[in-house]
């Protein structure tokens, strides 16, 4: 009996350690076959016509640079809208609603992030950019901004829901300690909540960001798909290309193994390493956060 | 993608209730099954006809997809589907990967089609000549005033690079058929991947000049007459000016099939040209292929 034990025990154990495993294999798979497919790229266009601004595929241009900064600058704005709101909104859940109304907006919340985003392009098509063309007088809705503001909503869900659990994972005591020596509601949660909750926060927030810069669908329904290089804050407000509608709408075109098949492999490695880098920053900054509250507490 | 995807889908939906449905004929062999893909343009068309083809021949299963003439010529040249549409000609690059893979386009002209330029109802610019249609899109107008309209900027709307109505309009209006002329669409040109998407923003947006085919520009939209040159008349897009020659952004739609088609393919494609497949043609809003 008690062999069969142990021996359930190996059994499990390793099975859940291979599905562990899995994840980095399945990770380092992935990325083997990008640079696979996406380096030859290197080999077939030079490195300074891939770092050139125009991009137009069916006559061999294929700067990359307006895709990347059109990614980055619908990004940016994405998240300087997804971060209050989605922030705001989990403090909120968190420490000043209700518990009645608490359970109404949990839920809520999380259906908005079941939302397939094809639908919220729908809604930017027919509503969002013939409102925002007329409301900022600009010459065309299609424009980094409506697809920055509903990346913002696809963004807000990850953000609140993430962010939520963190803020409610910190102890009570904190609170109430701060309570005794005298602060308000509003310091508690800037001074002691926040703080303490600042690595899941800081996850959210990083989740967001990743959901943004991979988001497809929507951008390539409201961005307007035009590859100029973003140079300014002005930007925003003007039609951009990004990497992924850039790929998505290419992809099913490209003859297997060409030269412009190899260059989408390559923006997808690009945006590859570009998601892996903020989840390092996001993960070293946790690191960080997480000793010095140890040497704090030590 | 994922149209391609969902188009596939719905066809694979009907292709399995039908396949129930005629059980009896056991008409499941791939002798009696047409694989038929490729640009956006003709895929109602194509459709239509299936449609209409499959209801006189019960034995024969025809299944249509789009996804843009690139995809079409890809798949027949990976071996995939039987009959690929395009609204250009084959390039010689693919003509010659198709050849090291086995495989012999063979041209068939099933219709023709006009693009027209569309505009929205409350821009007063009527007319434009070739050359002026050119420089709005190459970048060199950018408000509507140098060409005869309200002191607004222009937005120029284009179909995504995999379209084979993007590279005739690079090829027949921006470069004005020139092969050496290396003019290209203004970078701020926006590449939408629909004619719906082209279709929804000119009619939202008073800014907006677009370019699509007849069949497929709907009635509350204005379409520009064109002159090929200043000082010759302005030509609406029609059945009539594109059979005398008169319109100048006309084009043959095509169908490729691997080799000179042989049995279901052939008399599917002798139909097709046949009167009767004509009228679908002229009914879609496209002109029939002049035999």
């Amino acid at each position: 009996m008690e062999k069969s034990l142990s021996w359930r025990e190996f059994i499990i154990t390793r099975l859940i350690q291979s599905s562990g495993y899995s994840a980095i294999l399945f990770v380092a798979l992935i990325f083997f076959f990008l640079l696979r497919e996406g380096l030859p790229a290197l080999g077939e266009v030079d490195v300074s016509s891939l770092l050139n601004f125009r991009w137009y595929p069916i006559e061999s241009y294929f700067g990359i640079l307006p895709l990347i900064s059109g990614s980055l600058i619908v990004t940016l704005g994405a998240a300087l809208i997804a971060v209050p709101f989605g922030i705001g909104t989990a403090v909120y859940i968190s420490e000043v609603a209700p518990r009645w109304m608490r359970e109404i907006l949990k839920p809520l919340v999380e259906l908005l992030g079941g939302l397939p985003s094809v639908v919220l392009g729908f809604l930017g098509i027919l509503v969002l950019a013939p409102f925002l063309r007329v409301f900022l007088n600009l010459p065309t809705g299609l424009t980094a901004f409506t697809g920055s503001l509903l990346l913002g909503g696809i963004a807000v869900p990850t953000v609140v829901s993430v962010a939520e659990d963190a803020l409610d994972s910190v102890p009570r005591a904190y609170r109430e300690g701060a309570w005794a020596l005298g602060a308000t509601r509003w310091q508690t949660i800037w001074r002691v909540t926040l703080p303490a909750a600042k690595s899941g926060v800081l996850t959210a927030v990083m989740l967001g960001v990743g959901r943004a810069i991979g988001e497809t669908m929507t951008v390539m329904m409201v961005t307007g798909n035009a590859p100029v290089l973003a140079t300014g804050l002005g930007s925003l407000f003007a039609p951009v290309r990004t990497m992924t509608a850039t790929i998505a709408a290419e992809m099913g075109e490209v003859a297997n193994g060409s030269t412009h098949y190899h260059v989408l492999f390559f923006i997808g490695m690009v945006l590859f390493i570009i998601s892996l880098i903020v989840n390092v920053i996001a993960s070293s900054v946790v690191f960080r956060a997480k000793k010095r509250a140890e040497r704090i507490l030590s | 993608m994922k149209r391609v995807l969902s188009l596939l889908l719905l066809a694979s939906f009907i292709f399995t209730s039908c396949s129930k449905s005629n059980n009896s004929s056991g008409s499941d062999s791939p002798a009696n099954y047409i694989e038929n893909k490729g640009s956006d343009t003709i895929v109602n068309l194509a459709l239509a006809w299936a449609e209409k083809y499959q209801g006189d021949h019960p034995e024969v299963r025809i299944s249509v997809t789009g996804g843009g003439s690139g995809t079409g010529i890809a798949a027949l040249v990976n071996g995939t589907v039987d009959i690929a549409n395009a609204s250009r000609k084959i390039k010689d690059e693919e003509t010659s990967e198709a050849q090291s893979n086995g495989i012999t386009p063979v041209e068939h002209i099933i219709a023709r089609d006009a693009i027209a330029v569309i505009v929205n109802p409350e821009n007063p610019v009527n007319e434009l000549t070739l050359q002026q249609i050119s420089d709005i899109y190459s970048g060199k107008y950018k408000n509507w005033n140098e060409v005869g309209g309200e002191d607004r900027p222009i937005v120029r709307l284009s179909r995504e690079t995999n379209s084979g109505t993007h590279v005739y309009f690079l090829e027949t209006v921006l470069r004005l058929g020139n092969k050496e002329d290396k003019t290209f669409f203004s970078t701020s040109t926006l590449l939408l991947p629909s004619s719906e998407g082209i279709i929804s923003e000119v009619r939202d947006n008073p800014n907006a000049i677009g370019y699509d085919g007849l069949g497929y520009v709907p009635k509350d939209l204005k379409m520009i007459a064109i002159a090929k040159k200043v000082g010759e008349p302005y030509v609406l897009p029609s059945i009539d000016t594109v059979n005398d020659k008169s319109y100048a952004i006309a084009r043959d739609l095509y169908m490729y099939t691997n080799g000179a088609p042989v049995g279901i393919i052939k008399d599917y494609l002798d139909w097709i040209l046949s009167d009767e497949a004509q009228q679908i043609v002229a009914d879609l809003g496209f002109v029939p292929a002049i035999k």
